[in-house]
């Protein structure tokens, strides 16, 4: 009965696989939201903003989530659950914590006047591209919310490193992807 | 049945987790609603693809009824329209209305959701020798996605102001402000959420379909025993996965320009209807065409490759010969996917592109003739002095390389900038679109619907009306679209309700009626097909072999009436390539077969 399994090419899980074919198709999003305000940008009479000196902060807070993220991997794998438990929740919370400082310096470049309505501008771009970076940034706390409750009920028991694996790829990918929408805004505006 | 099910259970490790809730006796929902059986997902693809091109067909014959017949009523068509022949005309809006939607429905809905769907979900797992997808589950949830879609663009139909009608392409202003037009207000709401739910089933279903090319192949199917069919539709997937989330991003910046008041595609507007000068500056509707050719030309192609891979498999099955030049297929394939990025700014040659960068665009547009003309010398040799059994897929494979070469021709027109300011949103380019694309798409879908239906449904297609059904798709096709390239070289614009004010295309009156009763026939020749479809699952003679058009692939080493799992006990192993037809004095030699010590190389 096993041999139909070794049938089966494995070099790579396919849900790791996935995970990255996915991650192209999000980097395509991006590359495509930042080439339009290239293409923008270019086009003159384009009115550029001072960037909230939060989002250094917030860089920061998802940069340490990254490292908590791996930690917490490599406890998993060192079945070292306790560990692992804890580091997930601090990945969890450092990832709350990031989406709500981009929504108040949001809400700080409002103030400061750089609103949707209105003429065109890299705020405008700044609001959609953050804004849907932070929807990505969620999706990964939800996932990391489930795995969380997972960890904490008694009767599963799963030494399966796959999904963690795939979880941890994901999180660094959000946080290289913020490092490199945060460098080509500071540079363009 | 049983017995493959139990293997999936016990033996599939990777679909362990999603298959842990199947059992032995499944509801009717859970086997034929809610499956994760690939087999059946192809099936509701196909289903409700078929329903949405009857509807798409039926709005080309009603907008047809008036372009044909410019200054006449026909007051039935109030009777079941209503509103939208209001006095038994169809009103401008109403037209613009129906060809956006026969668009739309037609492009994303049919040819894409449709063909790629159907199968991609069916002869992936079928012909790689997986027992199914990576993800079962996300290959479900792209089904319900793409069902959730449609009916959201269903919905749109039936609304007061009824749907989108700035054409399928969705140019801002048009489709940015709700004053600009009845469509651009809640229908356009609809048309976006439709799409972007269509977007996501797109994602969800490519992912899968490329990890399990790459992942799940059985032992021994090196990606170059690979059949041409599972090339192509591999790089649809791809094509799909790189190009798709970048209309998101479009349709994205849409939404803020629609709602929140931005100026991302907007500048200098002063509405008519509302009086009104908005306040929007500085956006630019060239970005949001950027943005949407980026997807648009590998659309074009997501919706040709998994003809040409269906039409490849199938000349040659019924050729009895070895495809002529796998590598070359496979080579040409990837250049096509690679070019199909780097051509987009061809549709917008008259734009005020830059004419420098419009001539790299050229270069590159025609660059895409030559891996289009090796496919197509790569199929005539295939087909060369061979003993062409000419069953109703192969027919329709041939008409399939016939349209292709015909509407490529006028695509080398079109990539010439300075020819393409002549031509430009002339029914030409109807022509060469429907001509390359939609027709010939439709019979690459033809092709493969008749040539695995078998494998579908155990049953096979009734002949005699599958005849009836090329032949007379094929002499219609080209007598609706051949006379329309003269219509647009003599400058007739596209996306006009009535000429009779431009005296110069008044000598076009009698070939308009003709096209539009042509194409009256075309569409009730396709209720044919239908009812032949529906007809032959329960009626249709059955299938009593396992290979009954002597095939060399993996698909039909299954059961007549595979299970969930496709094979019972062990996947068959693969030692060869797909295409051993007529080698060593045999008719051909099956994958699965090991090479003999005294056998010749192909
Ligand atoms: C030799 C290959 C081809 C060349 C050089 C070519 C070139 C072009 C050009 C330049 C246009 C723009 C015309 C205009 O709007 O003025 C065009 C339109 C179009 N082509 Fe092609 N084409 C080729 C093959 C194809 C294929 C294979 C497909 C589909 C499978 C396709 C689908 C379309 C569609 C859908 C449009 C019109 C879209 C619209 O404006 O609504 N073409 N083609
Ligand atoms: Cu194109």
């Amino acid at each position: 009965m096993t041999e139909a399994v070794s049938t089966q090419r494995k070099k790579i899980h396919p849900h790791k696989f996935t995970l990255w074919v996915g991650i192209g198709s999000i980097i395509m999003m991006f590359a495509g939201l930042t080439s339009a305000y290239i293409v923008k940008g270019s086009m003159g009479n384009f009115p550029t903003i001072k960037m909230p000196q939060l989002f250094y902060y917030s860089t920061a807070v998802i940069l340490i989530s990254s490292f908590t993220m791996q930690w917490s991997l490599k406890a998993f794998k060192e079945r070292g659950m306790q560990q692992y438990r804890r580091l997930l929740t601090v990945t969890m919370i450092l990832g709350v914590g990031f989406i709500a400082m981009q929504l108040i310096a949001f809400s700080q470049l409002w103030e400061s006047g750089t609103k949707l309505k209105g003429a065109t501008g890299s705020g405008q771009f700044l609001y959609v591209i953050f804004g849907l970076h932070a929807v990505h940034v969620l999706g990964g706390v939800i996932a990391l919310i489930i795995m969380f409750i997972k960890a904490f009920s008694a009767r599963i028991r799963n030494y399966n490193p796959v999904p963690v694996e795939v979880m941890s790829t994901y999180w660094h990918f959000v946080d290289l992807l913020w490092v490199y929408l945060f460098v080509f805004f500071l540079f363009k505006s | 049945m049983s017995h493959g099910h139990a293997e999936v259970l016990t033996t599939h490790e990777v679909h362990h987790d999603e298959h842990g809730v199947h059992h032995h006796h499944q509801s009717f929902i859970s086997k034929y609603v809610f499956s994760q059986d690939h087999k059946i997902i192809a099936k509701q693809f196909l289903i409700t693809g078929m329903i949405w091109a009857i509807i798409g067909g039926l709005m080309s014959v009603l907008f047809r009824l008036q372009l044909g017949y410019p200054d006449q009523t026909f007051p039935w068509l109030e009777d079941i329209l209503g509103n939208w022949a209001k006095g038994g005309k169809i009103t401008p809006e109403n037209y613009y209305a129906l060809v956006t939607m026969h668009g739309t429905i037609l492009v994303f809905f049919v040819l894409t959701g449709g063909l790629s769907g159907t199968f991609a979900n069916f002869l992936i797992p079928l012909q790689v020798g997986a027992r199914d997808m990576a993800s079962p589950m996300m290959n479900m949830l792209s089904y319900w996605f793409f069902f959730g879609g449609s009916i959201v663009m269903m919905s749109s139909l039936f609304i007061q102001t009824g749907p989108f009608s700035g054409g399928w392409t969705a140019y801002p202003p048009l489709s940015a402000l709700g004053d600009a037009s009845p469509g651009s207000k809640t229908g356009m709401d609809l048309w976006i959420t439709a799409m972007a739910m269509f977007v996501v089933s797109s994602l969800l279903g490519g992912l899968n379909y490329v990890s399990t090319v790459l992942n799940l192949r059985t032992k021994g199917m090196s990606m170059t025993r690979l059949p041409l069919t599972i090339w192509a539709l591999f790089f649809t997937a791809v094509l799909g996965i790189l190009s798709f989330p970048v209309l998101l991003s479009g349709f994205i910046l849409l939404l803020f320009d629609r709602h929140a008041g931005t100026s991302f595609y907007l500048s200098d507007i002063y509405i008519a209807a509302t009086n009104q000068a908005l306040p929007n500056e500085g956006g630019s509707a060239i970005l949001y065409q950027h943005l949407f050719w980026f997807l648009g030309h590998p659309e074009v192609y997501i919706i040709l490759l998994p003809a040409m891979g269906m039409a490849s498999e199938i000349l040659s099955v019924n050729s009895r010969k070895p495809i002529f030049g796998y590598m070359a297929m496979v080579g040409s394939l990837f250049a096509i996917t690679i070019l199909a990025f780097l051509v987009w700014a061809h549709h917008m040659f008259v734009t005020g592109l830059n004419p420098f960068l419009g001539s790299v665009f050229v270069l590159l547009t025609l660059l895409i003739a030559v891996p289009s003309a090796i496919k197509v010398f790569n199929w005539l040799t295939t087909i060369w002095k061979a003993n062409i059994k000419f069953t109703p897929g192969m027919l329709f494979a041939l008409g399939f390389v016939s349209l292709f070469i015909s509407g490529g021709l006028t695509g080398i027109f079109l990539g010439n900038s300075t020819l393409d300011i002549h031509l430009h949103d002339t029914y030409f380019v109807i022509a060469h679109f429907h001509i390359v694309m939609g027709v010939s798409a439709f019979f690459g879908m033809f092709a493969g619907i008749y040539h695995w239906f078998p494998k579908m449904y155990g049953r096979y297609m009734n002949s005699t009306l599958a005849y009836i059904h090329f032949w007379v798709t094929l002499i219609g096709a080209y007598l609706i679209f051949w006379p329309m390239h003269y219509e647009g070289l003599a400058g007739m614009p596209r996306r006009y309700l009535d000429y009779s004010n431009w005296a110069s295309f008044n000598q076009f009156g009698d070939l308009n009626r003709f096209i539009s009763t042509v194409a009256m026939i075309v569409f009730s020749i396709q209720l044919l097909f239908v009812f032949n479809f529906f007809y032959s699952i329960f009626k249709g003679r059955k299938v009593t072999t396992q290979n009954p058009w002597g095939s060399t692939t993996l698909e039909w080493t299954a059961p007549i009436h595979p299970g969930h799992g496709n094979w019972e006990g062990e996947i068959p192993e693969v030692h060869r390539w797909a295409y051993d037809y007529s080698k060593d004095g045999r008719d051909f030699i099956p994958q699965t077969e090991p090479i003999a010590a005294n056998e010749s190389k192909h």
